[in-house]
């Protein structure tokens, strides 16, 4: 589903933000991508969406190599990834409700479908009823859970969160994992970056650890889907 | 189908919103562009207006022959049978000198004057209609006769209306000028709008990219943008020129009634009305696209 291998990003100006990274995470797993801030874990997930290219090796997505997809065909590969934003990027000129539509205007829903749907995602993050706010009237914590909404409401196969839990504290972090967690169960592929010890401790989840751009070998690359990690990931999938 | 339709349908609310947002800049913007539009539409219509008034007035081209006050008779016969035989003559016809007075009397109201005169001081004439239209054989004919003998004086009556036509000319070109850089300036504003509308919403189209916006999808409320409010703008320019279409009808009505002449201006006929409509919306659009693809490149994610 998601395949690095030897893959180098230096930003320019020289900045070696990854090096020789090679791991593969599985259609339907979810996975931890931890390391201390500067690690590269930001980078990685631009990567996987293509918003930044690398510099050599491959970064495949649903088999397609991201790395040299055409600008034109971008798009088509983010309506498959449900993006979340460290600084959630919500729109601060409209309401909750807006927020959510704007994946589904982008594809194209009709208006009956498109506001089922946005309402679903917002029940799922438990929002439902601040629809009509805006995000300026939203505490941290339900910022993050709109940009899960908008993330979800085009039912991705694949979710990418770049520390969703970064700076809540522990109550609303656990709330978020938890919503997660029930993504996780209905099939869904997550990647999700984190420096958030508490959130690590969960051992059912695999976890890969960036150190200065470097896989570290306790997430070994080499068992990328190893048994025991994946059979360790399957009871919270039952 | 459908569906695409309904979703143009909300772009163009989209848009149409963005316009009426900040009424008073929405209201100023179109204003702007219809004054603009205005000034060279104005000016083809005023020229439209004498360019209809000179055809009424000159109607086919004559030439006078004006023969000398003692020709005779016979002399006269002769002329005519000349001028009956010249290939570029259409048809002649003679207003002899007591005819030519009679109507002098009638049709000026001088008859008190015309009362008075010891003689008759008319000479008798020939009223040429001419085969050629061109200015240039028609003044060559006009030196032709002018030789022949008796003829004191031969003039083509509708020399003026060839004058003013080339006026006209020089008229129209001024028009096409105007209306040249002024569609620049209608390109320019919508540009700038639309800049600063793109500068706005960079996050949105930032957001819109990252989840998967494709660039038309982008483009489209801009472009939209652009047209609706060059639309605007031309109907604000057909507004402006019919209102003071409407301030001049009523002055000239004044005047030209001081002159026992019925002339009007008329307004803008149907098919100018749409092209002016149609003209300003594209350029509107020109200039949105022009403005999104210099801009929006520059907005990628980070």
């Amino acid at each position: 589903m998601i395949s690095f291998s030897q893959v180098n990003k230096r930003y320019p100006g020289g900045y070696q933000a990854l090096k020789n990274v090679s791991f593969r995470i599985a259609a339907g797993e979810m996975v931890f991508l931890a390391g201390h801030s500067g690690a590269g874990k930001s980078t990685l997930l631009k990567l996987i969406a293509a918003i930044e290219r690398p510099n050599s090796g491959s970064v495949l997505v649903n088999n397609q190599n991201v790395g040299v997809l055409k600008e034109r065909a971008l798009p088509y590969l983010r309506r498959n990834l449900g993006i979340i934003f460290q600084d959630h990027k919500l729109l601060f000129d409209r309401n909750a409700f807006d927020n959510v539509l704007l994946p589904l205007q982008i594809c194209g829903f009709d208006h009956r479908e498109s506001s089922k749907r946005v309402r679903a995602a917002l029940d799922k993050v438990g929002l439902l009823k601040r629809e009509k706010s805006h995000p300026i009237a939203l505490s941290g914590g339900e910022q993050q859970r709109l940009c899960i909404a908008r993330a979800i409401v085009n039912r991705p196969s694949i979710l990418l969160a770049d520390e969703p839990t970064g700076n809540l504290d522990a109550a609303y972090a656990q709330e978020i994992m938890a919503i997660f967690k029930s993504f996780h169960q209905v099939g869904a592929t997550l990647l999700i970056s984190t420096h958030d010890t508490s959130v690590l401790q969960d051992t059912r989840v695999r976890t890969i650890e960036l150190k200065h751009g470097e896989l570290q070998p306790a997430a070994s690359s080499a068992a990328p889907a190893g048994p025991g990690k994946s059979a360790a990931t399957r009871p919270g999938q039952a | 189908m459908m569906r695409g339709l309904v979703q143009h349908l909300a772009v163009l609310r989209t848009a149409l919103r963005r316009i009426f947002s900040s009424r008073l800049g929405g209201f100023f913007n179109i204003l702007v562009i219809g004054i603009a539009l205005s000034l060279p539409a104005g000016m083809y219509l005023l020229l439209q207006n004498v360019q209809g008034l000179v055809t009424q007035l000159s109607g086919t081209p004559q030439i006078s022959l004006f023969l000398n006050l003692d020709a005779k008779t016979d002399e006269i016969g002769k002329l005519r049978a000349q001028l009956a035989q010249n290939p570029a003559i259409d048809r002649v016809e003679f207003v002899s000198r007591a005819a030519a007075l009679e109507q002098l009397k009638q049709s000026t109201g001088l008859a008190d004057v015309i009362g008075g005169l010891q003689q008759n001081p008319l000479p008798d004439a020939f009223v040429i209609y001419p085969k050629p239209v061109q200015a240039q054989a028609l003044e060559t004919l006009r030196n032709e006769l002018a030789k022949l003998p008796k003829v004191e004086q031969a003039q083509l009556d509708s020399a003026w209306a060839y004058k003013l036509e080339a006026l006209l000319k020089f008229g129209r070109m001024l028009v096409l000028i105007l209306a040249g850089l002024l569609s620049l300036a209608l390109v320019a504003i919508t540009f700038n709008t639309i800049r600063l509308q793109i500068l706005t919403q960079s996050s949105e189209i930032e957001v819109s990219k990252l989840i998967g916006a494709t660039n038309g999808f982008i483009r489209r409320p801009f472009l939209y943008f652009g047209a609706a409010q060059g639309l605007l703008g031309g109907i604000m320019a057909w507004l402006i020129i019919t209102l003071s279409l409407q301030l001049l009808n009523f002055q000239l009505k004044a005047l030209t009634q001081l002159y026992a002449s019925q002339f009007i201006l008329h307004p803008l006929s149907w098919g100018d009305s749409i092209s002016l409509l149609l003209f300003s919306m594209y350029l509107g659009w020109l200039g949105a696209w022009l403005s999104v693809a210099r801009h929006l490149s520059q907005i990628e994610p980070r």
